[in-house]
């Protein structure tokens, strides 16, 4: 055969180097390590100022775990909420082509940039006693939200949702789209493409987004208290609880911040290595 | 972390009119005498309870009218954490608390100039919304089933209050939300989302569009007492001192009773 | 291997398709068991030709037949979407799932088309096993070499035992050693398939060593079609020639004698009229000097450029018709060749080949 192969000239790939051994340059360091003094310095003075000798007996009292679980459970079920429904909305955002898609981006950062509080008041207007839904669904099927640890759970999903959809649109539209075309080939429609390839591609954009309004739902303070109220055990989160102690008390609102910063830092730290990185 | 922040926009503010103001202290020659009612001049920071908002805006611009030269800035907040930012360094020359208590803080500090004096009363009322459809008449009918009630939280004074009132009564109120303060209590009735709250009369004075107030018989004894103290560190001595003479003056009182305190007796 | 048409053929395709200034029109056939390569230059429309018959995208017009159905045929509003197509994709970076073990990748195909979870990996573990790489079936896509990720993404698709099976590029993204090797294995499994098979490619020895038949497509157009044999013997347009290694000429002939612009070559075949001249760089002579003996097809060139070509050098010439010399380096050192350089070449007129444009 008259045809010689050139294309294979024998050219090796050049082999990636590890990153190891480069040096951080200065102009990266400083403000980087400026940034984290910025951000660690506050949790240094809560720790400065915690009263050490009469942790153990202020960590005990009834309200404080009380307060806690309320928390961490709300925003656990917040996260659950934004999940459900933030997942589709970011696809939607990501890869469907409808009019106006632009505004529903920019309407779906709305809490982020409404003050919380403002965003309690708009969710009685719509979910209260006398709100637009809320009125109707009071009648109908006389079922409250405000006041309860629904309405904890709905003040929060509302605060923390815009960080999961944004997370995930990021991560659905950095996706190689190919390779849903490629399970097209092999016989799977839409939605199984979407449950089958297209969300394990972005398991780690979700798992972002997940533990970014999760930590958002877990120190949500104004929407919650406009909306939901502060009632022990029933609607009162620990941003909350820390609130009204600063009423009185410095230090026991000091003490628990610290506990809400710890179990988070430990959950978030334990979550990272283990959900954030890439199948 | 609010008073961290609201303590250094306050320290910048401050910073900003110290270099304007001329008058330093009582010996300077260019100040006027000390309790004189017209020529104070010069920037003054009043940290005051959020219950003031409306009367101390009032007050501040009568001030303003009869002192020109003179310019009043207002910190409204709740009294505890107005106490904390002044316990921590926040430059403000008069403090007034709803609550003796968090005034105690602040005198036991050793910030305040001199004893504080009392200037005016405040005591609870039930308010309901416009028209009281619930027909609420007194702090027993806030028991009965389907009533939603919001109270202040027990740390903040109108929580106390309340629970002073409720144990005066001998009853046992659940209510659904204990409020921060006592605007979200209020802010809760003008929504609707409760049928009666406790807050304090200038409150529901100050709503009178939207809420009625019930007055009831075991408020006497929940009387909150409001003090103002002149602050040691204050930038401008002067003038808080003057201030905390106008809020006392006959024209200070003719302005808070209207606004449903009752006026300390002098 | 022949293909009479005297039934129809299992694909049937008239591809109308265009992207803004492109404009693809391409028809194609292809008998059971039949492999094409579609073969062109980048941007040529192989990559829209493909994605057409796989449903990627729709046809603008023209029709898709494939035994018998019409999976894509505008003018009926007929239109059939990709996974209800009976059509095997490989892509060029084969694009297997990276959360998935190799196994779920080729159990994936049948289990979408009804197979339980047991049948369907049974049957990719026979697919598996079938390209060598059963040992490999609990690893991950990321975990294999190249020319192993390319076996896998070859047996999802005949996993699902496609009538039509669309291969993109299936060696590029391999190294030359690999290639080789995964280019018989490929071939073995292409004849095996009892289906049509179209290889996409731009890369001519894929074309040759894989298909029974070539279809040559530029700028959107079938430029050629044909066995191996007959394009490289007489390609037709430049781009052909150069794929097949020929210098290509196109001019006018007259008897034995072909005139190329200023210069006439004398050529083995009798052509009379418009005509290509085809002869390959290897018969190519060149000399420092005027050569005696045959006076017929030599002519003064210019050197514009030298690379390395195997063990021999490429020379590219200029002159009154541009053309490619192959040398021996010991040939080279002895003409001192730099571009710029005048040289005299030489080709005889048997190795010339010469045949009508029409």
């Amino acid at each position: 055969m008259p045809v010689t192969d050139t294309t294979e000239a024998a050219v090796p790939a050049p082999r990636r180097r590890r990153a190891g051994n480069r040096r951080v340059p200065t102009a990266l360091l400083v403000p980087a390590l400026l940034g984290l003094t910025f951000l660690v310095l506050p949790l240094l003075g809560l720790l400065a100022r915690a009263p050490w000798t009469t942790l153990p007996q202020r960590l005990t009292e009834p309200g404080v775990l009380t307060a806690l679980r309320l928390s961490l459970q709300t925003a656990t079920l917040a996260t659950l909420v934004c999940v459900t429904l933030g997942v589709p909305l970011a696809w939607l955002l990501a890869r469907a082509e409808f009019p106006g898609r632009r505004l529903v981006r920019a309407l779906v950062t709305v809490p982020l940039v409404l003050p919380p509080v403002v965003g309690g008041v708009a969710l009685l207007l719509v979910f209260g006693r006398r709100g637009l839904l809320g009125e109707w669904l009071d009648t109908t099927f006389g079922l409250t939200l405000p006041f309860t640890t629904t309405g904890v759970v709905l003040a929060e999903a509302f605060v923390a949702m815009p960080f999961l959809v944004i997370a995930v649109e990021g991560a659905l539209r950095g996706a190689d789209t190919r390779y849903e075309e490629a399970a097209a080939t092999l016989g799977a429609g839409r939605w199984t493409t979407f449950t089958h390839v297209t969300l394990p591609l972005v398991v780690p954009g979700i798992a972002a987004g997940a533990v970014l309004c999760w930590a958002r739902a877990l120190g949500e303070f104004g929407a919650t208290i406009t909306f939901a109220g502060n009632y022990p055990g029933r609607t009162q989160t620990m941003p909350l609880a820390v609130y009204l102690a600063l009423e009185t008390d410095l230090q026991a609102a000091i003490v628990l911040s610290l506990v809400l910063l710890t179990v988070s830092v430990a959950i978030l730290a334990g979550l990272r290595d283990r959900w954030i990185t890439s199948p | 972390m609010t008073a961290r922040w609201t303590r250094t926009a306050l320290a910048g503010m401050t910073a900003l009119t110290l270099g304007v103001a001329a008058c330093g202290g009582s010996s300077d020659p260019a100040c006027p005498a000390p309790g004189g009612s017209a020529g104070i001049t010069g920037p003054l920071t009043v940290f005051a309870a959020a219950s003031l908002t409306e009367t101390f805006t009032r007050l501040g611009r009568d001030f303003e009218a009869a002192n020109p030269g003179s310019t009043v800035t207002f910190s409204f907040a709740g009294s505890s954490a107005l106490a904390t930012q002044i316990n921590e360094g926040a430059p403000a020359d008069v403090f007034a608390s709803a609550s003796p208590a968090n005034m105690k803080a602040v005198t036991d500090a050793g910030n305040a100039v001199d004893a504080p004096t009392v200037f005016a009363r405040n005591q609870l009322v039930i308010a309901v919304p416009k028209g009281n459809p619930k027909q609420v008449n007194g702090l027993a009918d806030l028991t009965g089933p389907g009533v939603k009630v919001a109270i202040c939280a027990a740390q903040v004074p109108c929580g106390a209050a309340a629970r002073k009132a409720l144990d005066a009564a001998t009853l046992t109120l659940t209510p659904v939300t204990l409020e921060q303060d006592v605007k979200g209590a209020l802010s809760k009735v003008k929504l609707g989302e409760v049928d009666a709250a406790l807050v304090y009369r200038t409150d529901a004075k100050a709503a009178a569009s939207d809420v009625d107030g019930v007055e009831f018989p075991e408020s006497a004894g929940t009387i909150n007492d409001y003090p103002i103290v002149a602050l040691k560190d204050a930038g401008n001595p002067t003038g808080a001192r003057a201030f905390v003479a106008y809020v006392r003056s006959d024209r200070g009182r003719a302005v808070l009773t209207t606004a449903g305190f009752q006026a300390a007796g002098s | 291997m022949d293909h009479q048409s005297v039934t129809e053929p299992l694909l049937d395709a008239h591809l109308v398709a265009g992207r803004g200034a492109f404009h693809l029109d391409v028809h194609l056939h292809i008998d059971v068991g039949e492999v094409v390569a579609l073969l062109g230059p980048n941007g040529a429309g192989k990559t829209t030709a493909l994605r057409a018959l796989a449903g990627l995208d729709p046809l603008a017009a023209g029709h898709l037949t494939l035994a018998g159905v019409d999976l894509d045929r505008p003018d009926h509003r007929r239109w059939t979407p990709p996974e209800r197509r009976p059509i095997g994709v490989v892509f060029q970076d084969y694009l297997l799932f990276p959360h998935l073990s190799t196994l779920d990748n080729v159990a994936f195909g049948p289990r979408r088309r009804g197979a339980d979870r047991r049948t369907a990996r049974a049957h990719a573990h026979t697919w598996l096993t079938r390209v060598g790489l059963a040992e490999q079936a609990r690893r991950r896509p990321r975990q294999l070499s190249g020319g192993q990720a390319q076996r896998v993404a070859l047996a999802r698709a005949l996993a699902v035992d496609p009538t039509l099976l669309l291969l993109d590029e299936p060696l590029a993204a391999l190294d030359a050693r690999t290639r080789l090797d995964t280019r018989a294995e490929l071939q073995r499994h292409l004849g095996d398939h009892r289906g049509a098979t179209l290889l996409v490619t731009h890369d001519p020895l894929d074309a040759l060593v894989l298909a029974d038949r070539l279809v040559i497509i530029e700028h959107g157009r079938v430029v050629q079609e044909g066995d191996a044999a007959t394009i490289t013997a007489q390609p037709r347009t430049d781009y052909v020639a150069r794929l097949v290694g020929l210098n290509l000429h196109r001019g006018h002939g007259d008897g034995h004698s072909v005139r190329v612009g200023d210069l006439t070559l004398t050529a083995a075949d009798r052509v009379d009229g418009d005509a290509f001249v085809a002869f390959a760089p290897s018969a190519v002579a060149l000399h420092a000097t005027r050569p005696d003996g045959s006076p017929r097809n030599t002519w003064p060139a210019v050197i514009v450029g030298v690379q390395r070509h195997g063990d021999n050098l490429r020379v590219q010439l200029g002159g009154p018709v541009t053309a490619a010399a192959d040398i021996t380096p010991a040939a080279a050192a002895h003409l001192r060749l730099a571009p710029g350089q005048a040289v005299w070449a030489a080709v005889k007129a048997a190795e010339t080949r010469a045949y009508p444009v029409g």
